[in-house]
């Protein structure tokens, strides 16, 4: 690598993209933190939802439905895929994991049809009106701003509801749910909805601001999302401590993806192979999830009790 | 108030494992009615609560509360009927929630969860009076989360719970096992007083012999699937601990060994 050839400049021109792109996936990551942190269920859907969102997103604007109405679209059809995990789950006994690779599966193939048999499509910021565009930065970061801020407010108003306590008791104990008349199965298929209505509502998102939907462009989505929530509580934990409010989970949730994308933005900058970007964010994510476990764990050793026992 | 009637439950149907746990299991409970349960492991005491919640679908045989037929009902919906402690103090609570959280979950039991506040200000101010009368100053914790308690703390936090909403029936499930002997005690007197100051209907499984005569105006002996002893009343109020002892030998052919039964 030729670090003189790396100039600072270029890292910081691309900084308010690699923002906005953050904003963006932050909104997916609130979609992820629903399911893996509220109801503790591995979603695999939202691999396929989200490339779901942006097809369904950009057919729409170029068959010249407006694009708000279109992301509205979007929306709604990730929350039916987000049941569709929620009944194989729920109604067939299907483990979580399987049951969203199953829907992530079956999701490629109409994610093709959406698109009329072709991998990725284009929309034309030139063309038709978009919410966010990378040509149009300034707009793009205002605009994801007031979407992520939008959802955020609401999602705090939402589980500080009756419905909204009941999820979080279903995934906190489900024993303890039913015994309080909670209808387990129903409020988990409602948050499958809800997570990947967030999560395809966010891939529309991204379609528009990359200018095209792909097939693929899902792919790997959830450890994506995995590692905006982890680096959002890491960050939220160690500035704000227990004085974090589920607000300010949420807020950093979002962060966390931006985070992300900067510390994209600086690997792309040290012309590290872009190839290599998902192996990097696996090993974040792992290296994340590791931690906690490893630190309760080190306190709470069978090598230090033998240790002192030794003595 | 509660008409069980011949429910029948056979585990692991036509495997290798299969275990008969309720042989035609019938009781009937009059308003107020509070029963206390004792019988060796393996008796069918637990199963025959887990029957009434709708923890699984009984076999054959009827319930019925309160004139309400709930045998073909999920275990949800029976719990608008039902206030439950579970002997693992872990089980009736939400640890991530707050106990005012906990409580204003208890009180929208069988009520449809919809749109509006979860907890109320009205509601933290009733349930800060609520905890009070427990004496265990969780009255100034209601922000807490409930995994910070103690097992006894939570246990008198699940009573609460349970008859938060008065029940038509409460079933507890040795309910003061899993604590340490003062605990239990407390645990016992809170149960006695917040049974008698509702009126409430109570199913209470044990393994200690004088808080099943103490308790209750009614006891129940169980053995393989079947209550094989059904006493009340002033009747009730004599028996002695060798009473029962002699009663369990006699149908158990005085095979006592490596039982948890408490004599003392
Ligand atoms: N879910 C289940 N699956 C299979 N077998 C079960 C199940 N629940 C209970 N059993 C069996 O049914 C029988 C009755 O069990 P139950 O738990 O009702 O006993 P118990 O009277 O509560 O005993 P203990 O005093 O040990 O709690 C036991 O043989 C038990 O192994
Ligand atoms: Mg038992």
């Amino acid at each position: 690598m030729n670090l003189i050839a790396l100039n600072p400049m270029t890292l910081f021109s691309a900084l308010p993209g690699n923002i906005a792109q953050g904003i963006i996936w932050g909104i997916m990551a609130v979609g992820v933190y629903m399911t893996f942190r509220l109801l503790h269920f591995s979603d695999l859907t939202v691999d396929g939802s989200f490339a779901t969102g942006g097809a369904v997103a950009v057919m729409l604007i170029i068959n010249d439905v407006p694009s708000p109405v279109a992301l509205l679209a979007a929306f709604g059809v990730g929350l039916l895929a987000g049941m569709v995990t929620g009944i194989l789950h729920t109604a067939f006994g299907i483990p979580d994991i399987l049951a969203g690779i199953l829907s992530q599966i079956a999701l490629y193939s109409v994610n093709l049809r959406i698109m009329f048999g072709k991998a990725n499509q284009a929309v034309s910021v030139d063309k038709y009106y978009l919410l966010v565009s990378l040509r149009n930065i300034p707009k793009s970061l205002i605009t994801g701003g007031i979407f992520a801020l939008a959802i955020i407010i609401v999602l705090y108003w939402f589980f500080g509801t009756e419905k909204g306590s009941a999820i979080r008791a279903t995934g906190c104990n489900p024993s303890m749910s039913m015994a309080q008349g909670i209808n387990i199965n129903s409020t988990k298929v409602l948050t499958l909805a809800l997570s990947n209505g967030l999560v395809a509502l966010s891939g529309g998102l991204l379609a528009q601001y990359q200018g095209f939907s792909d097939v693929n462009m899902g792919r790997g989505s959830i450890v994506i999302g995995l590692a905006a929530v982890i680096i959002g509580e890491v960050l939220g934990e160690a500035l704000f401590g227990k004085r974090l409010n589920f607000f300010g989970r949420l807020l950093f949730v979002v962060i966390g993806g931006i985070i992300y994308y900067i510390v994209v933005g600086v690997v792309l900058w040290l012309k590290m192979p872009s190839n290599d970007l998902k192996l990097f964010t696996a090993i974040i994510v792992a290296v994340f999830l590791a931690v906690p476990y490893l630190r309760a764990k080190s306190q709470n050793s069978y090598a230090k009790a033998a240790k002192k026992g030794a003595k | 108030m509660l008409e069980i009637t011949n429910i029948q439950k056979t585990f692991n149907k036509g495997t290798i494992n299969e275990k008969p746990a309720l042989c035609g299991v019938s009781l009937h409970l009059k308003p107020g009615d509070f029963v206390t349960i004792i019988g060796g492991n393996g008796a069918g005491k637990s199963t025959t609560l887990n029957a009434i919640a709708g923890v699984w679908p009984v076999d054959d045989g009827s319930i019925i509360i309160d004139g309400e037929n709930i045998t073909g009902y999920p275990e949800y919906k029976r719990a608008q009927f039902l206030g439950r402690v579970f002997q693992d103090p872990m089980t009736g609570t939400a640890a991530t929630m707050e106990i005012g959280e906990n409580l204003a979950l208890a009180a929208r039991r069988g009520q449809s969860r919809g749109l509006r506040w979860g907890i109320t200000r009205a509601e933290k101010e009733q349930y800060h009076e609520m905890l009070k009368v427990l004496d265990l100053g969780l009255e100034d914790r209601m922000s807490s989360k409930v995994g910070l308690l103690s097992g006894g703390q939570r246990q008198a936090l699940t009573l609460l719970m349970a008859s938060l909403k008065k029940p038509k029936l409460l079933l507890l499930d040795e309910h003061t096992a899993a604590l340490d002997p003062k605990t239990a005690a407390k645990v016992l007197d809170l149960t006695n007083s917040i049974v008698n100051k509702n009126k409430l209907t109570a199913m209470m499984v044990t393994h200690n012999m004088k808080d099943a005569i103490r308790m209750g105006n009614r006891l129940v002996m169980m053995h393989e699937g079947q209550i094989i002893y059904d006493i009340e009343g002033e009747e009730k109020s004599k028996l002695h601990v060798s009473d029962l002892l002699a009663k369990f030998e006699e149908v158990s052919g005085g095979k006592f060994a490596n039982d948890r039964m408490m004599l003392a």
